[in-house]
C-alpha cells in the first residue's frame, strides 16, 4: 500500500513535469491509428490463414521449412547430438586459439537473445489456448527447428565478412549476396536488403517493445500500477548506457544473470514435477491425448497444433536468421561445427525450458476440467484457468502454487530476460541497419538512439497494432530467411559431407 | 642446448626476482629460458554480441601488447646477459597453462615468483604459487 502511494506520488510527479497526461493518451490513439491503418494489410497478410481453414500459412512455412531441412541433412540434429556437444565443451578446440570467441561463448550469447518471454509467457499463451496437446506439436517443431538453425548458421559462419582490422559481421545479409553470387543465383541482393528491413523492424518491435511492454507489466504486476514510460525511461537509459555509452559491465552482469536465472527456473520447475512426481505419468497422457484429439480445446487438435508450432517458432526463431548473425563470430575453420553447436539452441530453448513451463502448468492443475466430461472447460477460445490468469500470469499463478515467494523471481527474470534479449536484438538490428546504410560512427549511433526511444514508446503505450507489426515483422524475416536457405542449402550439405569424412578418417582431431 | 627452465612472467616484482633467480642458474647450468605469459582467459565466460565481434580484434591488440609493455623488454635484459631466451604468450588458466608448456617443451625445471600476501581473495581463489606447488609436471622452484 505504502509502496503503492509512492510510485504513484512519484508518477504524478514525472506527469506534472510533463504536464500533457491527457495530449499523450490521445497520441498514444492517434498512433495507433496510423499504425493500424498503414501496417493492417502486412499483418493480415504474415497471419493470414490458408483458404478455408484457420491454419497460418506462415506457420506451415516454418514447419515445412524444419522438416525438409531435417529430411535433406539424415535427421542430422539426431546424428550429430553427440559431436554439438563435444564440440561446446571445447574438446575439438585447438589451445592455440585460446583467447578467441568459443564454441560455448557463441551459443550462450545466441541463447541469452532466444531464451526470454517466449519461454515463460508464450508457453502460456500456447497451453492456454491450445491445451496441453499444444505441448506435443510444440517439442516437434522445436525438434524439428534444431536442422533449420543447423543450416542458417552454418551459412552465417562461412560467409560472415572479416575486416582488416579483425572484427567480423556475419548473417543472412551476407550469405544471401556472397551465397547467391557464388551459385549464379539472381536476387540476392534485393533478398539482404528486404531481410534488413525486415529484421530491424523486428529488432524495434518484437525485440525491443514487446519486452520492454511485457517487462512493465509484470513489474507493475508486483508493484501495483504506475505509469510505464517510467519503466521505459529506466530501462531505455540503461540499454543506452550499454549500447551507446559501452558500459559493458552492465552488459556482463546482465550476460552473467541470465543463464543462472535460467538454471533456477529449470531447477525450480524440476522440484514441482519432484513433488508431484505421481503425476507425471498424467500429464504427459494429456499432453498425448491432447495433441491427437484436442480434448475439447478449440479448435480441436489443429488449435493444439496451431498454437504449438506458433509458440515454438516465435521461442526459438528457428528459421528466422537472427541466430545466424550471433554466432557468425566464432573462430573456427570449419562453418559447419557452429552449425552442430547452433543446433543446441532449439533443444535447450524449446524442448527443455518450454516443456518446464507447460509441465508446470499442467501439472499444478491452472487449467480446469470438467468434471463430468473430463474436457476442458473453455470461455472465448481460451481455457478457463485456476485464477483466472493468462499469459506471464498464468506461469506465474502455476509456480506460486507450487512455491509461494516463486513470483517474485519470476519477475526479476522476466526483466532480466526482456533486458538482454533487446540487447541481442539492438545488436541483430545494428548490424541489419549498416548493411543497408554502411558502417560509421554516426550511423551506428542514430541507430541505437532511435533504438532507445523505441523501449521508451514501448514500456508506454500498449499499441496493440505496433505490437502485431513486429511480430509480423520477425516471421517476414523467416520468409526471406528461408528462401535463401532452400537455395544455399547444398552448400551446406557439401560442407556437412566433407567434415563428417575428414571426422571419421581422424583428419579432425581431439585436441581434449 | 638441452636443458631449459620455465620462467612465469607477469610482470610483478616477484616474478621479476624469480626471473634473476632463473638467469642465474642458468648461467650456472648452461641452459635457455623460456619465458610463458598467460592472459587469464575462460572458453566458458559470458559476452555480449559486439564482444563477440571485437574479440579477435582485441586479442591481436592484447597479445601486441604484452610483447611491447612486457615480453620484449624481458626477453632483452636476458639476452643482454648472455642467457639465450624465447618467450611464448598464452590464454587460458593460469596455473594449468603453465603447466601444459612445461610439460610440452619438455622443460627441466619452472620458476615462478610468489606474491606472498595472504588476502581473502588468495584464501577463496587460491594463489598460482600454491597450485603450482601441487600441479607442476617437472621441479619448480617458487620465489619469494
Amino acid at each position: 500500500m505504502q509502496n503503492k502511494k509512492l510510485i504513484a506520488g512519484v508518477g504524478a510527479v514525472g506527469l506534472g513535469l510533463l504536464s500533457t497526461p491527457v495530449l499523450a493518451s490521445s497520441v498514444d490513439e492517434t498512433v495507433n491509428q496510423i499504425f493500424a491503418s498503414a501496417t493492417g494489410w502486412f499483418v493480415n497478410f504474415i497471419f493470414s490463414p490458408f483458404p478455408g481453414t484457420s491454419f497460418p500459412w506462415i506457420v506451415a512455412w516454418l514447419v515445412v521449412a524444419a522438416t525438409v531441412f531435417t529430411l535433406y541433412f539424415g535427421f542430422i540434429q539426431f546424428r550429430a547430438f553427440r559431436h554439438s556437444i563435444s564440440l561446446v565443451k571445447g574438446d575439438y578446440s585447438d589451445p592455440n586459439d585460446a583467447g578467441e570467441v568459443s564454441h560455448f561463448q557463441a551459443l550462450a550469447t545466441a541463447l541469452s537473445g532466444t531464451v526470454g518471454l517466449g519461454n515463460i509467457a508464450g508457453v502460456a499463451v500456447a497451453v492456454g489456448i491450445g491445451g496441453p496437446g499444444a505441448t506435443f506439436w510444440m517439442i516437434m517443431a522445436g525438434l524439428m527447428g534444431m536442422a533449420s538453425k543447423f543450416t542458417e548458421c552454418t551459412l552465417g559462419v562461412k560467409y560472415r565478412n572479416e575486416y582488416a582490422d579483425g572484427t567480423v559481421s556475419g548473417g543472412p545479409m551476407y550469405y544471401l549476396t556472397k551465397g547467391f553470387a557464388e551459385r549464379g543465383l539472381p536476387g540476392g541482393r534485393f533478398l539482404a536488403i528486404l531481410f534488413s528491413i525486415f529484421c530491424i523492424l523486428g529488432a524495434l518491435g518484437g525485440g525491443n517493445m514487446f519486452q520492454a511492454n511485457q517487462a512493465h507489466q509484470q513489474i507493475s504486476g508486483i508493484v501495483g500500477d504506475y505509469p510505464g514510460w517510467i519503466t521505459g525511461l529506466i530501462f531505455a537509459l540503461v540499454v543506452f548506457a550499454v549500447i551507446v555509452g559501452g558500459l559493458k559491465s552492465i552488459a556482463r552482469v546482465t550476460e552473467k544473470v541470465v543463464p543462472f536465472m535460467g538454471v533456477m527456473y529449470v531447477g525450480a520447475a524440476i522440484i514441482i514435477l519432484l513433488l508431484n512426481a505421481d503425476k507425471i505419468g498424467w500429464a504427459f497422457g494429456q499432453i498425448f491425448a491432447g495433441a491427437f484429439t484436442g480434448l475439447g480445446v478449440a479448435g480441436g487438435l489443429v488449435g493444439a497444433l496451431i498454437q504449438g508450432f506458433k509458440r515454438a517458432a516465435f521461442s526459438n526463431e528457428a528459421g528466422v536468421g537472427s541466430a545466424a548473425i550471433a554466432h557468425s563470430a566464432v573462430r573456427t575453420k570449419e562453418p559447419i561445427t557452429e552449425g552442430f553447436v547452433s543446433l543446441l539452441e532449439p533443444f535447450i530453448d524449446t524442448v527443455v525450458i518450454c516443456t518446464m513451463t507447460a509441465l508446470v502448468i499442467i501439472i499444478t492443475g491452472q487449467l480446469m476440467v470438467d468434471p463430468a466430461t473430463g474436457l476442458y472447460i473453455t470461455e472465448g477460445g481460451r481455457i478457463v484457468t485456476a485464477t483466472g490468469a493468462s499469459g506471464v500470469g498464468l506461469t506465474s499463478a502455476a509456480f506460486e502454487s507450487a512455491i509461494s515467494w516463486f513470483p517474485y523471481v519470476l519477475a526479476i527474470a522476466v526483466i532480466l530476460f526482456a533486458f538482454s534479449t533487446m540487447i541481442s536484438w539492438s545488436y541483430y538490428g545494428l548490424k541489419a541497419w549498416t548493411y543497408l546504410f554502411g558502417e560509421g560512427k554516426s550511423k551506428e549511433v542514430t541507430f541505437k538512439v532511435i533504438f532507445c526511444i523505441f523501449v521508451v514508446i514501448g514500456a508506454a503505450a500498449n499499441l496493440g497494432p505496433v505490437i502485431d507489426f513486429s511480430d509480423a515483422a520477425i516471421f517476414a524475416m523467416a520468409v526471406v530467411n528461408i528462401i535463401g536457405l532452400y537455395c544455399l542449402m547444398p552448400i551446406v550439405k557439401r560442407e556437412l559431407n566433407s567434415y563428417l569424412e575428414r571426422l571419421k578418417s581422424g583428419e579432425i582431431k581431439k585436441f581434449k | 642446448m638441452s636443458t631449459k627452465y620455465v620462467v612465469a612472467c607477469d610482470g610483478s616484482p616477484a616474478s621479476g626476482r624469480a626471473l634473476k633467480l632463473a638467469v642465474e642458474q642458468a648461467k650456472i647450468n648452461k641452459a635457455s629460458l623460456l619465458l610463458v605469459h598467460v592472459l587469464e582467459w575462460s572458453p566458458y565466460s559470458f559476452l555480449t554480441p559486439e564482444e563477440l565481434e571485437e574479440r579477435h580484434k582485441r586479442r591481436a591488440e592484447e597479445v601486441k601488447r604484452a610483447h611491447t609493455a612486457l615480453i620484449d623488454p624481458l626477453l632483452e635484459t636476458v639476452t643482454a646477459e648472455g642467457v639465450s631466451a624465447n618467450a611464448i604468450i598464452r590464454y587460458g588458466h593460469v596455473t594449468e597453462t603453465l603447466a601444459q608448456v612445461a610439460e610440452q617443451e619438455s622443460a627441466s625445471q619452472m620458476f615462478i615468483g610468489r606474491t606472498g600476501q595472504s588476502s581473502l581473495a588468495k584464501l577463496v581463489f587460491g594463489s598460482v604459487a600454491a597450485a603450482m606447488a601441487q600441479i607442476a609436471p617437472v621441479p619448480c622452484t617458487i620465489v619469494p
